[in-house]
């Protein structure tokens, strides 16, 4: 999107084939058999005119004849998205002053951020976290985008943060509740997702490692988003400092358990540049990372974006500078569509399979809390699939008035059979 | 002073020359012979670089073996107060410097009781300076007050954040405060001028008492004048540490080297850490003089206001908190007999409903 050229990406499983990058954000899972069937001797036109395409013929002109077409599939599916567009939520979260803001109006090189007013320090005093959401349309090469960034402004900010990641927690899992609600209607056409697909968690380059707050938030969060961590303000380190801060994180990440998103390997029949360039990208994690958006001159007198101190010029796509460029390829060019796809596989399954879970064993609930009263029926599974809805006010007095009035038919019951009982016990009862 | 002729008191070479002049010169054989005692307090966030910057300014290593603990020990841990002392010899001046360092400040997720410890630390000091003052043996009174402390403010932030706001009135009216913006090397000339403008209004606006240079006195030259109205203007110092040597545009100097360039620690284009030692050095009469004028004495006069009160209502308390003691054992005791008899009803009235419900479950 960005970059200065197209980027060949290859698609799985179609050996000998090659999207120009932009269109590598379709990853596609359907796997493609190598060898084609031999199905007939001559080819209906339009296949034969498929197969003469440039990009099909490289492998496949000496096997005309045995040419079904359906290599062409790819072609059909980046067609309909192109038409459909992409949509994408990323949430940016961190302590203030770390460079959020002009990090994503450097990697989407848009001005999200236009009218905005910092709080007076006294306002500060009292903020509390607030979730703000923003949209932007992108459009490049014909492909649009439909941004939304999330942000946290307040967080790591106050004297006291217990708690703080709760307000952000209960917003992901409000958008999955969402979604799982809208999977559920009649009407699944258009279901916005607005779950959001990736979060950049920001990491002062200061603190010697993760925070306590920030291990806090982040094992708040992490099986239910995707995590990127970044060291925000990353020219504040110097060369051997970025390396062991990079390195402390990983293994302090490792000792608490948290998971990160996890870039997928590359396969095994890609070539040994694209395998090096993979391999350097997953070890830069976490990307320390540069902002700019504005221009100034390096030492070519070149105009770039970068930040100009008394000693020297730092420029944010200069690999030797910061992770800028590391950041955005894996974000944006080559990682988008699989952070959609883990979000929507793994983790909203995650969500969807503990809210189904603590539905259909409310009888285990029951046995633990005698003393409370149990909100759902013990007979029923709510059919059709509509989630229960801890916050729903009606929806839970109507199950406690179903579960009154069972107590009451019970009660009743009894007292029908001891009147039963005192009554001559040879007499047939009508109530059996 | 000439004392040749025990009875001519007059130097023929000065006549209306005493010799008193030569005062200070006394003053100043007695204080080198005496030494000089200083103590500083560093206080800012994990990873500000305040250790660093302790041993630039004084070209020691105050921190040879530290031990960084890791996130999860940090949560558990309070404030804590180390305090490091250290004999450094320059020209046959001595000084005896104690730094009192405050790891654990800012680093737990809930602050509010971040500077209980380092406030009680302060207090203690002039507790028992007054003590030492009111006893019998006041000739070598050892002077722990703290004279001085460096609040380290993080460059990233947008001015001050609400954890040094706070901090701040709690201690600026029992020591003298000089805010310093750490790692300066982070921030462009611009953002250096917005940053000290943005802080300098937040202090105001807040009323935050912080250490003023005094001006300088109109019979000084002009040099120093010029000097004091440069390190006025420069306040809060924007500073960088560093102790290793570098080699830059063919010498050897302090200073961090980056991948676009080298950032010189004293060079005054780079960042403001000669001002700041300037003013430590020139003015630590001064900030000694603050403390013991202004600080001490406020003190003093609070301590002994509440003095005569403060025991006797100890001894009657005492007594009262005796009384209030057994009392609420009592309701504690009734509380929990009347829990149990609750459950023990509860329990046979459940095992009740348990069979009826069993049907179901």
């Amino acid at each position: 999107m960005m970059g200065k050229g197209t980027q060949m990406v290859r698609t799985p499983g179609v050996p000998g084939l090659h999207f120009p990058a932009s269109l590598g954000q379709l990853s596609i899972s359907a796997s493609y058999i190598a060898r084609p069937l031999i199905c007939c001797t001559q080819l209906p036109a339009q296949l034969e005119e498929v197969g003469r395409d440039s990009r099909y013929s490289s492998s496949y002109g000496a096997m005309d004849k045995e040419y079904v077409g359906f290599a062409a599939l790819p072609n059909q599916l980046h067609r309909k998205s192109i038409k459909k567009g992409f949509d994408f939520t990323l949430m940016v979260a961190g302590e203030s002053g770390l460079g959020k803001s002009t990090l994503i109006n450097s990697l989407f090189l848009t001005n999200l951020y236009e009218d905005r007013q910092l709080p007076e320090a006294s306002a500060r005093l009292t903020q509390t976290l607030t979730i703000e959401r923003r949209g932007v349309e992108i459009e490049e090469g014909g492909i649009k985008v439909k941004l939304t960034l999330v942000d946290t402004p307040g967080f790591g900010d106050s004297v006291d943060c217990s708690d703080c990641w709760l307000p952000v927690v209960r917003f992901i899992e409000e958008q999955f509740e969402q979604y799982l609600r809208d999977e559920s209607g009649l009407n699944r056409k258009n279901i916005q997702d607005s779950r959001v697909h990736c979060c950049l968690y920001f990491i002062s380059p200061f603190g010697r490692g993760l925070r306590p707050l920030d291990v806090a938030f982040l094992r708040a969060v992490h099986e239910k988003v995707n995590i990127i961590p970044v060291i925000g303000k990353a020219d504040a380190l110097m060369p051997r400092e970025t390396q062991a801060l990079k390195q402390k994180i990983r293994d302090q990440l490792k000792e608490e358990e948290i998971n990160i998103y996890q870039f997928p390997d590359c396969d095994s029949d890609e070539d040994e540049d694209f395998k090096r360039q993979d391999a350097e990208m997953k070890e830069s994690i976490p990307f320390a990372v540069v902002g700019s958006c504005e221009v100034v001159r390096d030492i070519d007198s070149r105009p770039v974006r970068g930040r100009c101190y008394s000693w020297g010029t730092v420029e944010v796509e200069n690999p030797h500078h910061c992770d800028f460029l590391n950041l955005r390829r894996m974000l944006v060019q080559t990682h988008l569509q699989d952070l959609k796809e883990v979000t929507h596989d793994l983790l909203y399954e995650g969500y969807r399979a503990r809210c189904l879970q603590s539905l259909a064993r409310p009888g285990a609930r029951d046995r633990a809390s005698r003393s409370k009263l149990s909100r759902r029926s013990t007979t029923e599974i709510p059919l059709p699939m509509l989630p229960m809805l801890p916050l729903a006010e009606t929806e839970k007095l109507i199950r406690e008035k179903d579960e009154e009035l069972r107590r009451m038919q019970e009660m009743l019951e009894k007292m029908q059979a001891q009147v039963q009982q005192s009554q001559a016990p040879g007499e047939q009862s009508d109530a059996l | 002073m000439s004392k040749q002729q025990p009875t001519q008191f007059i130097n023929p070479e000065t006549p209306g020359y005493v010799g008193f002049a030569n005062l200070p010169n006394q003053v100043h054989r007695k204080s080198v012979k005496k030494g000089f005692e200083f103590t500083l307090m560093v206080v800012g966030e994990s990873g500000l670089g305040k250790s660093t910057l302790i041993n630039s300014l004084f070209l020691t290593d105050l921190y040879p073996e530290r031990i960084i603990p890791g996130a999860a020990e940090k949560i558990e841990r309070t404030v804590q107060i180390e305090a490091s002392t250290v004999e450094i010899e320059e020209r046959g001046v001595k000084l005896r410097l104690t730094v009192v360092d405050t790891p654990g400040y800012g680093d737990a997720i809930n602050c509010r009781d971040c500077f209980k410890t380092i406030i009680s630390y302060i207090d203690e000091q002039f507790e028992r300076y007054l003590h030492d003052e009111s006893g019998l043996n006041r000739r070598h009174i050892v002077d722990n007050r703290v004279h001085c402390c460096f609040y380290f403010i993080s460059p990233f932030g947008h001015g001050l954040k609400p954890l040094d706001v706070a901090f701040m009135k709690a201690i600026h009216n029992k020591v003298n405060i000089v805010p310093v913006i750490a790692k300066a090397d982070t921030l462009t000339l611009k953002e250096r001028e917005r940053l000290k403008k943005r802080i300098l209004d937040e202090i105001e606006e807040h009323n935050i008492k912080i250490y003023h240079l005094p001006d300088a006195e109109s019979d000084e030259d002009e040099d120093f004048k010029e000097q004091t109205r440069l390190l006025k203007a420069s306040i809060p110092f924007s500073v960088v540490g560093s102790n290793q040597l570098i080699e830059a545009k063919g010498k050897k100097v302090r200073g961090r080297l980056y991948p676009w360039g080298v950032v010189e620690v004293e060079n005054p284009e780079h960042n403001d850490f000669l001002k700041l030692r300037t003013m430590l050095i020139t003015h630590m009469q001064d900030l000694q003089e603050v403390t013991q004028d202004l600080h001490y004495e406020n003190f003093r006069s609070e301590r002994l206001k509440r003095g005569g009160r403060k025991v006797e209502n100890e001894d009657m308390n005492k007594d009262q908190i005796l009384l209030e003691k057994e009392a609420e054992l009592r309701r504690m005791q009734e509380m929990i007999a009347r829990m149990q008899a609750q459950m023990q009803l509860q329990m046979q009235g459940g095992e009740g409903d348990g069979t009826v419900h069993g049907h179901h479950v």
